[in-house]
C-alpha cells in the first residue's frame, strides 16, 4: 500500500473517479491506469476509433533568448539548432557519461524560443540541470503547473478536431506544430503522441483543463484512457519509457537511437565523446513471446541457456494477443531478428524469439490526413 | 456451500468437491485478465499453498488454496480466454475444483455475509 498524501493530482481527478477510474502512484501523481471499461478495451480503442489522455503530470519547459539553440545543442544528444521553427524533435539529455538523464520533445516555437517537455519524475532534476547548464542571457521557466496536457491518440483524431472547428488541411503533419484555439482556448498543438495511431498532443492552460476534457469527451466515439492503455500502447510500438529502456545506466546507442544522434558529424554536446570513444555494451531488442503469459521487468534472458540480458519492459499485447517484451541483451552475445531464447525468473521459463520492433505493424501515426 | 478468504478466494462445495475461484472484487481489482496457469491435475495442496497464478496486464498475482485437497481438474476454458474470469469471477470463472477436502476447515472461512462486511471494513483496495 502507497502512502497517497504526497501524491499530486491534475485538475481533472474528479472527473477521472466520476468516470470510474482506478487511481494509482506514478512518478509523484495519483493518476488513472485505467477506467470502467479496463486497459484492454481502452487499448483497442485507441487502436481503432479515439481515446483522450490526461498527461497533466508531463513537464513543460520554455527556453527563450538570443543564441538558445547554441546553448542548448551543447545540453541535448541531438541537434537543434538545425531544428526548423514549427518543428517538433525527440531528443535526450545526457550525463558526461554519455547515459540518458531524460528523453523529451524540443518544440521550436521561434528563431530564439524552444518549448520542451519532460517526463514527470525527472522535471525537476531536468530543470535543475537546464538551470545550471545555460547561460545567464537566455531565460529558462517551468510552465509545468500552469500547463494542461490532453493526447488525443486514435485513427479519428482528426476527425474529433474538424468537427470543433479546425480544418483538417491546416492541421500540423507529422512531429510538427501550431498555435491554435479549441473552441475559444488557446493551445499548442503538435501532431505527437506515444500510441503510434494518428494522434495529437493539446497543451493549453491548466485553468481549462476540465473544460477541454469535457468538450473533447463529448465528441463522436471519444472515450477516456488511462496510463495502462498508454503503457501497453507504447510497447506495441517499441517506444522506450524513461525508467525502463532509458535510465542512467543505458546510452541512447544502447537503446538503438544511434542513427538520429548522428555521431558521425562535428558536433560536440555532454555525453558525446563517450559515446564516440566506448563500444555499446549491450542491446535493445524488441522480444516476441510463445503465449500470452508476461515476462516483467527484471525477468533473466537466456541465450542457449546463458543468462545474456535483461527484460526492461513486459507485457500480454492485446493488438497480438500473446506477451511481448523489450530486453537489453549484452554485447558478448551475437543476435539476430527470429533468435529463439529463453525468459526465466525463479517461478517459471518462457521461450520467444528477437523480432524487430514495432510489434504492432498497422500503426497510423504517419497517415495522410 | 460457499466461502471466502480474506486473501479474496471463493471455495463452493458440490458434493464431493471444491470448486476454488477469485471473487468479484478480485476480478476487479485485477482488471484484465491475460493469462491463467493453475497445479497440474493431481497436485496435493496444503491450506495456503500456491494454488496457481493469474496475470492481469499490469501485474501477476498468486491465488492460494483455501484448503486442502488434490487438484481434480483445471479449467482448461480459461486457456485460451482468461477474460471468462472478469465476466463470469464466480461462476464460469472456476479455476480449478480439489477432492480429498475436508470440510471442517471451512468453519475458518468468511460466509457471504461475513465477506461482504470485511469489504466494507478494509477501506484500503486489495492490491491483489
Amino acid at each position: 500500500m502507497s502512502d497517497s498524501e504526497n501524491l499530486k493530482v491534475t485538475p481533472l481527478y474528479d472527473r477521472h473517479l466520476a468516470l470510474g477510474a482506478k487511481m494509482v502512484p506514478f512518478a509523484g501523481w495519483l493518476m488513472p491506469v485505467q477506467y470502467a471499461e479496463g486497459i484492454i478495451a481502452e487499448h483497442r480503442h485507441t487502436r481503432t476509433l479515439v481515446s483522450i489522455f490526461d498527461i497533466f503530470h508531463m513537464g513543460e519547459f520554455r527556453v527563450k533568448g538570443e543564441d538558445s539553440a547554441i546553448a542548448l545543442d551543447k545540453i541535448l544528444a541531438r541537434a537543434v539548432a538545425d531544428q526548423k521553427p514549427g518543428t517538433c524533435r525527440y531528443n535526450f539529455m545526457l550525463n558526461d557519461k554519455g547515459a540518458v538523464i531524460d528523453d523529451l520533445i524540443v518544440y521550436r516555437i521561434a528563431e530564439n524560443e524552444f518549448f520542451i517537455v519532460v517526463n514527470a519524475g525527472t522535471r525537476d532534476n531536468d530543470a535543475a540541470r537546464f538551470r545550471e547548464l545555460l547561460p545567464e542571457n537566455i531565460t529558462f521557466t517551468d510552465e509545468s503547473d500552469s500547463t494542461a496536457k490532453i493526447d488525443l491518440q486514435g485513427p479519428e483524431s482528426a476527425d474529433v478536431l474538424a468537427a470543433l472547428g479546425l480544418k483538417k488541411e491546416s492541421l500540423p503533419l507529422y512531429y510538427r506544430w501550431m498555435n491554435t484555439a479549441i473552441n475559444g482556448i488557446p493551445c499548442l498543438l503538435s501532431r505527437t503522441g506515444y500510441t503510434g495511431e494518428l494522434g495529437f498532443e493539446i497543451y493549453f492552460p491548466a485553468d481549462k483543463s476540465e473544460s477541454m476534457w469535457d468538450l473533447l469527451l463529448k465528441q463522436k466515439n471519444v472515450k477516456p484512457a488511462g496510463l495502462g492503455a498508454r503503457d501497453t500502447l507504447r510497447l506495441e510500438m517499441g517506444y522506450p519509457l524513461y525508467g525502463h529502456e532509458l535510465n542512467l545506466n543505458t546510452t541512447p546507442v544502447e537503446a538503438g537511437f544511434s542513427e538520429i544522434i548522428r555521431l558521425g558529424e562535428k558536433r560536440d554536446f555532454i555525453g558525446s565523446d563517450v559515446l564516440r570513444n566506448s563500444q555499446p555494451k549491450k542491446r535493445l531488442v524488441g522480444i516476441e513471446l510463445d503465449g500470452r503469459r508476461a515476462a516483467r521487468e527484471g525477468t533473466n534472458v537466456l541465450v542457449g541457456g546463458k543468462p545474456a540480458g535483461t527484460v526492461s519492459s513486459g507485457a500480454f499485447s492485446p493488438s497480438l494477443e500473446k506477451a511481448v517484451a523489450m530486453a537489453f541483451i549484452s554485447e558478448e552475445f551475437k543476435i539476430s531478428d527470429g533468435m529463439g531464447l529463453e525468459l526465466a525468473t525463479e517461478r517459471f521459463k518462457v521461450s520467444g524469439k528477437i523480432v524487430p520492433v514495432p510489434f504492432y505493424k498497422n500503426g497510423t501515426a504517419r497517415t495522410k490526413i | 456451500m460457499k466461502r471466502y478468504t480474506k486473501e479474496h478466494e471463493w471455495v463452493e462445495i458440490k458434493g464431493t468437491e471444491a470448486y476454488i475461484g477469485v471473487t468479484a472484487f478480485a476480478a476487479k481489482e485485477l482488471g484484465d485478465i491475460t493469462f491463467v496457469e493453475m497445479q497440474p491435475e493431481g497436485t496435493d495442496l496444503i491450506i495456503g499453498d500456491v494454488l496457481g497464478t493469474i496475470e492481469s496486464v499490469k501485474a501477476a498475482s498468486d491465488v492460494y488454496s483455501p484448503i486442502s485437497g488434490t487438484v481434480a481438474a483445471i479449467n482448461t476454458d480459461l486457456e485460451e480466454e482468461p477474460g471468462i474470469i472478469n465476466n463470469s469471477p464466480e461462476e464460469k470463472g472456476w479455476v480449478c475444483k480439489l477432492d480429498n477436502i475436508d470440510l471442517v476447515e471451512l468453519d475458518e472461512l468468511m460466509t457471504k455475509e461475513q465477506y461482504d462486511k470485511y469489504l466494507k471494513e478494509t477501506s484500503t483496495p486489495s492490491k491483489k
